[in-house]
């Protein structure tokens, strides 16, 4: 029975280390957000302070990083969700032999290093965009680059995700509407996209968090542009500010926001099922009175 | 001339599949197969097919080709591309083994490569023996609510970018940093460790951003295991690692694949963790490709080298396969 115990104390130990792993630097680090002195320093703590989070807001070269930050991530969900879908269905009606080399295709840029995609965005484009000056000044800019760059890879997250549920999805329902009289467009307005509706979702949130803090493949892509992470990269390239954690103190702050709205959510949900099923016991048993379920016999 | 002909071979690939379907079609007919614009309808069809060719030919084959070409060309003005100078080379491989000017080897970029691959390769095994009795533990010991409370613990940190995460670690690590000051302060050491300079930091920042990355595809693969077939071998006398050799692992074979080339794959090709927590001796391939582009401005050099690595990685990925004997589908999941 004692090695039970030290067995359960091992693990328990390892798992606190593997978090504190984890969590350990990203605490240090925002402990040096509200330490007064110029460097980063979570050790002695001289003083309490808020003034790297002004500095932060009135970072002008940051501020811009994020704007851009934001519409590249737009963009790149309202390129690559629906590109997903489109090639998820594809995936499931392409004629078999193709399928190998489709899944392929559509696969690699997950595997390829981001640094080649950005690279060969910037080489490709700079070409076709600029067979006229016209498109050139138009199209060749570090906003439309990474959008373009980021796209390749996060359509295909979105595809795998996509592609997940829509293994799920019954044809006896699509068949169903098409024998009642409904057009094709109808179904997949009213019949296919409903169902798909989570996984459009969750491909949409993971779409733009990947795109809000991609560094390899937008550093190349953003040419003379800027966004919030190329930002940051300069920055700690130069030196070390406190400025640099209250940015991490915010980031942190808005994901605990974000992770406990989600939990909350999910607990929600799990309350209103068990509730359904209740209830729904509960019909049962006024419905038919006189049966009783095998358990309820032995219980 | 080379650029124009890139252009062309997709859309040959394309033809050659288009005869292949309408040869099927004829040879194996099916009255019951409705055709693709039969089930789709024909403006979704078009649509579906114009996202995806957009997709698959402009945003990944192409540029991919395009680069590959470009590798092969000299580096040029602006103005002189396309003219008589503009021939098809394979100087910008040649000289990651010779040096371009004065012909001796390329040691500094060959040993960098060198150094790149094996460091990836240690950080993979590294973070697979970190994670594997984790994903071990949330797969098979945890409750319902405790895996979901760990995973969110597991996720949220990466909400936070590579670039903050290296500099937090360059923050403990730092000469000035919290550890030395806790090792200086038990008398450990008089002077500070140079964790940075001897290339600790790029080894833990490595491992540190691509965690998850390795946890998921191993708890995946582990949670559909049957707990029975554990409690048999344990019933029978199996100690604990004969457990895990004979059964657990097996079973977890394509997570782990999954997940060690997925790790290695990243850890190669990244860019942050060397930049910011590398020695200043150390030089990473990625950081090397990144100089032919930022501050040499030689694009096919860079061309060149990028493939270089993309063909490494292709290679370690097509090994990490034959050696765990699973394919391709079954790692991307």
């Amino acid at each position: 029975m004692s090695s039970r115990i030290v067995m359960k104390a091992m693990i328990a130990f390892y798992i606190f280390l593997f978090f504190l792993y984890l969590f350990g630097p990203l605490m240090v680090m925002s402990a040096t957000a509200f330490n007064t002195p110029n460097y980063p320093q979570a050790y002695p703590f001289e003083g309490f302070t808020l003034g790297w989070f002004v500095k932060l807001w009135n970072h002008r070269a940051m501020m811009e990083g994020l704007w851009n930050s934001v519409i590249i991530g737009l963009g790149v969900v309202a390129v690559s969700v629906p590109v997903g879908l489109a090639a998820s269905i594809l995936m499931n009606q392409i004629y078999h032999r193709a399928r190998g080399v489709f899944y392929l295709v559509t696969v690699s840029p997950v595997l390829t290093p981001g640094v080649i995609i950005g690279i060969s965005t910037v080489i490709f484009w700079k070409d076709v965009f600029g067979v006229t000056d016209v498109t050139k000044a138009l199209f060749y800019k570090g906003v439309i680059l990474s959008i373009l760059g980021q796209s390749s890879f996060i359509a295909a997250y979105c595809l795998l995700i996509i592609m997940a549920r829509l293994q799920r999805f019954d044809r006896a329902q699509e068949e169903a509407a098409l024998d009642l009289g409904a057009s094709f467009p109808q179904v997949f307005w009213h019949i296919l996209l409903p169902f798909l509706k989570p996984a459009l979702i969750s491909a949409g949130v993971i779409a733009f968090l990947s795109s809000f803090e991609n560094y390899n493949t937008t550093t190349f892509a953003i040419l003379a542009d800027k966004t919030l992470v190329t930002v940051l990269a300069g920055e700690v390239r130069q030196g070390t500010t406190p400025a640099l954690s209250a940015l991490a103190v915010v980031i942190i702050g808005l994901s605990l926001i974000g992770a406990i709205a989600y939990e909350i959510m999910k607990r929600r949900e799990e309350a209103a099922a068990e509730r359904m099923k209740e209830r729904a016991r509960m019909a049962e048993r006024e419905a038919v009175p006189a049966q009783m379920t095998p358990s309820e016999q032995f219980a | 001339m080379s650029r124009f002909v890139i252009f062309l071979i997709p859309l040959v690939v394309i033809a050659a599949f288009w005869a292949m379907a309408r040869y099927e079609s004829r040879t194996a007919h099916d009255p019951t197969h409705k055709s693709y614009f039969e089930r789709n309808g024909t403006t979704l069809g078009i649509v579906f097919i114009v996202l995806v060719a957009f997709w698959t030919l402009l945003l990944v084959v192409l540029p991919y080709l395009y680069m590959v070409q470009e590798s092969f060309h000299p580096k040029l003005p602006p103005l002189q591309r396309n003219g008589p100078d503009d021939f098809l080379t394979v100087q910008q491989y040649k000289s990651f083994f010779v040096e371009p000017s004065g012909g001796d080897w390329n040691t500094n970029h060959m040993s960098a490569f060198v150094f790149s691959i094996l460091a990836s390769v240690a950080v993979t095994a590294l973070n697979f023996a970190i994670c594997y009795p984790l994903a071990y533990y949330m797969a098979q010991a945890g409750t319902a609510q405790k895996v979901r409370l760990l995973m969110l613990a597991l996720i949220v940190p990466y909400w936070i970018n590579e670039i903050l995460r290296a500099f937090s670690l360059r923050l403990l690590l730092a000469s000035k940093g919290l550890i030395n000051q806790a090792i200086m302060g038990l008398g450990l050491s008089d002077t500070p460790i140079d964790f940075l300079g001897n290339n600790t930091g790029l080894y833990v920042g490595l491992s540190y951003a691509y965690l998850l990355y390795m946890v998921f595809p191993l708890y995946n693969a582990i949670e559909s295991l049957d707990k029975n077939q554990i409690e048999a071998a344990r019933d029978l006398g199996a100690p604990w690692w004969r457990i895990h050799k004979e059964i657990v692992m097996p079973y977890a074979k394509p997570g782990i694949a999954s997940g060690c080339t997925i790790v290695f794959m990243l850890s190669a090709g990244s860019l942050a963790a060397p930049q910011f927590l590398g020695g200043p001796r150390t030089l990473w391939f990625t950081s090397i490709v990144y100089n032919f582009f930022f501050q040499t401005f030689n694009w096919p050099r860079g061309a060149a080298y990028a493939f270089i690595l993309l063909a490494a990685c292709i290679a370690f990925v097509m090994l990490t396969l034959r050696l765990f004997k699973v394919t391709l589908g079954e790692t991307i999941r």
